[in-house]
């Protein structure tokens, strides 16, 4: 569906260098897939995201949708569509005619428009909404009146841009299901930008991790997370213990990378083997589980997740313990 | 403090406003009822002569002769004003939608240079134009100098001239209002137009003028008033050949020693603008809604 192939861009700044967005990024995404840009601030994430829907040009490299090449095209030439992430709903308009806007651009006529209209509003839920001014509504509901403007026209990528990043936690939480059942509903490509790792683990068929201008890994939600190519990718998706090797006793030049979950800390007395000991320097109750802190002897830190845990105490010398299969070794 | 105390805050502002701005305003009201004095004044009795003027002459045998040229003088005087609104709008707003595009440092710098005129006398502003506009003046000479026109243009002393004393007074008043509306719309709604399909032409009618709007009714507003009133651009780059209105008000207090008439053709200019001015805030308040 979107084919980015070896795309850089760099913004001119008056006074410095020019800033590199992005280095020689290239990606395939696939039709009627959601497929997460997620990285840190400052990642180019939201630079790709931009380059896409046509704001911005790319400094080199191609963009192609749906087999086309893009470059030359402006946002209004494109079948893409936007949720921005402060909405940018107009203000001076309804929120029918809001959603209304693309297809009226499009010289739709005015039957099929109410018919996508109503349909649009039907699918965010805001059937009895229509005639109110976004003013008039809550954060949560103008953030559903942005999807359903950008889908009424029925684009081919939905790209959304940070949009649930204004919302509370909860409400965040509904939102997130509610865009994944949109993106079955519809079988539209949705590109979702976030640095939310949870919000993209729990929503993407597929993630691209990015930093600092690159894609450092591209996969499934679960590959990524067993499979942390790089030590970024490992740290930044869920919580990992990034441990040297000579800590284990292993091969200086390597990282072991375990996950807290997978680590099983019991105490020296019972005569468990494990790949290290150490003492335990801090013991946090998280309800389910209990995290514990665990100094080894060689020096380096680790934290352990359990379920209810063992009875142990600050200070308690213990081992640690892992399944092989689980760990993943980096080159430092 | 109490309710009553609070009353005595704004007093002194109650009072320069009452003295400075409503005791003229009905003085006016009041001589436009009276006779005129010769020397300059009013006298008793109390009378419509000066409002029956507008439209009548008082022949030598007393009866009264319809005679229509005031009331011209003051329907030129609206034309011109809303002409001259017209054109500033047209003029204003693209100089506006310019500076919004800039970055924040040529903005202050644009600005200032839209406020420069300020800055300098209207009246030396308005001779300066006399210089370019003559037969012998800057305008003139250039066209002759690349062989254009061998004779010079009538470009000064005509409804023309006028117009652009007018528009170069006050198109400021116009920029600046439609400037700080401009200013406060979010780019990401032009991004999320054109994002929909919109043309440059479309986004233009679909968002940024009608959220613009209200900046362009202020600046009208802002412009028709003083426009209409002004004597300086029509007296002196129109040569005082064919009267306005704020030339014809400042003559009845001047040369011509008609107080009544003069406070009258006040009035009537006030009523204009205040008409104009409520029409404008009911608009307003309707769009609001």
């Amino acid at each position: 569906m979107i084919d980015i192939q070896s795309v850089s861009k760099s913004f001119v700044t008056r006074d410095a260098d020019p800033v590199h967005a992005l280095n020689d990024v290239s990606l395939e995404i696939y039709d009627n897939e959601f497929f997460t840009l997620l990285g840190p601030s400052g990642c180019g994430k939201t630079t790709l995201l931009r380059l896409i829907a046509g704001f911005e040009a790319p400094s080199s490299g191609a963009i192609r949708i749906a087999g086309s090449d893009v470059a030359a095209l402006p946002p209004q030439k494109r079948s893409v569509n936007t949720v921005f992430q402060s909405y940018a709903l107009f203000p001076h308009m309804s929120v029918a005619e809001n959603v209304a806007f693309g297809l009226e651009m499009q010289n739709a006529p005015k039957s099929l428009i109410d018919e996508r209209v109503r349909e649009a509003l039907e699918m965010v839920r805001l059937e009895g909404f229509a005639a109110r001014r976004p003013a008039q509504l809550s954060g949560g509901q103008q953030q559903r009146v942005a999807v359903a403007r950008a889908l009424a026209p029925k684009p081919s990528v939905l790209l959304l841009d940070e949009p649930l990043s204004a919302l509370d936690l909860k409400l965040r939480k509904g939102m997130q299901s509610e865009l994944k059942r949109l993106q079955r509903e519809t079988g539209i490509t949705f590109v979702l930008v976030t640095h939310d790792q949870e919000e993209a683990l729990a929503m993407s068929d597929r993630i691209a991790v990015m930093r600092s201008g690159d894609v450092l890994q591209v996969g499934t939600p679960r590959d990524i997370y067993d499979n942390p190519q790089d030590r970024f990718v490992a740290d930044f998706i869920g919580e990992s213990n990034l441990l040297p090797g000579a800590a284990l006793g292993r091969d200086p030049a390597k990282t072991i990378i375990v996950r807290p979950e997978h680590i099983v800390v019991s105490p020296v007395a019972d005569g468990a083997k494990g790949h290290a000991r150490g003492a335990v320097s801090a013991i946090t109750f998280l309800g389910s589980d209990t995290l514990y802190e665990v100094v080894l002897e060689e020096g380096a830190k680790l934290h352990s997740r359990s379920r209810g845990g063992a009875a142990l105490a600050t200070g308690d010398r213990v081992v640690v313990d892992w399944a092989r299969a689980v760990e993943r070794e980096l080159a430092n | 403090m109490g309710p009553n105390r609070t009353y005595l805050l704004i007093a002194p502002a109650m009072l320069v406003i009452g003295i400075f701005m409503v005791l003229p305003l009905f003085l006016a009201v009041a001589y436009s009822f009276m006779t005129a004095n010769p020397y300059g004044g009013v006298t008793a009795p109390a009378t419509f002569d000066a409002y029956l003027q507008f439209l009548y002459q008082r022949d030598f045998d007393d009866s009264l002769v319809f005679s229509p040229s005031y009331a011209l003088i003051i329907l030129r005087s609206i034309y011109l004003a809303i002409a001259t609104t017209g054109i500033c709008l047209v003029l204003g707003l693209p100089v506006a939608w310019y500076i919004v595009c800039q970055t924040p440092e040529r903005r202050r710098v644009l600005l200032f240079a839209v406020t420069l005129p300020f800055w300098i006398n209207t009246l030396i502003r308005t001779y300066c134009w006399i210089l370019i506009l003559r037969d012998e003046g800057l305008a003139n000479g250039a066209l002759r100098h690349a062989g254009i026109i061998s004779d010079p243009l009538p470009l000064l002393y005509n409804d023309g001239s006028i117009l652009l004393g007018l528009v170069y007074t006050f198109l400021p008043f116009m920029v600046l209002p439609i400037y700080s509306t401009l200013e406060r719309i979010d780019p990401r709604l032009i991004e999320a137009a054109h994002d929909l399909y919109a043309s440059r032409a479309a986004v233009f009618r679909r968002i940024v003028w009608p959220l613009a709007r209200p900046g362009a009714l202020a600046g009208a507003t802002l412009v028709f008033a003083p426009a209409l009133g002004s004597f300086l651009a029509p007296d002196l780059l129109g040569g005082g050949k064919k009267l306005l209105i704020g030339s014809l008000i400042q003559m009845q207090f001047t040369s011509s020693r008609n107080w009544p008439f003069g406070a009258a053709l006040s009035t009537v200019v006030t009523v204009v603008v205040l008409t104009v001015f409520v029409i404008r805030s009911r608009k307003a308040q309707e769009e609001r809604r």
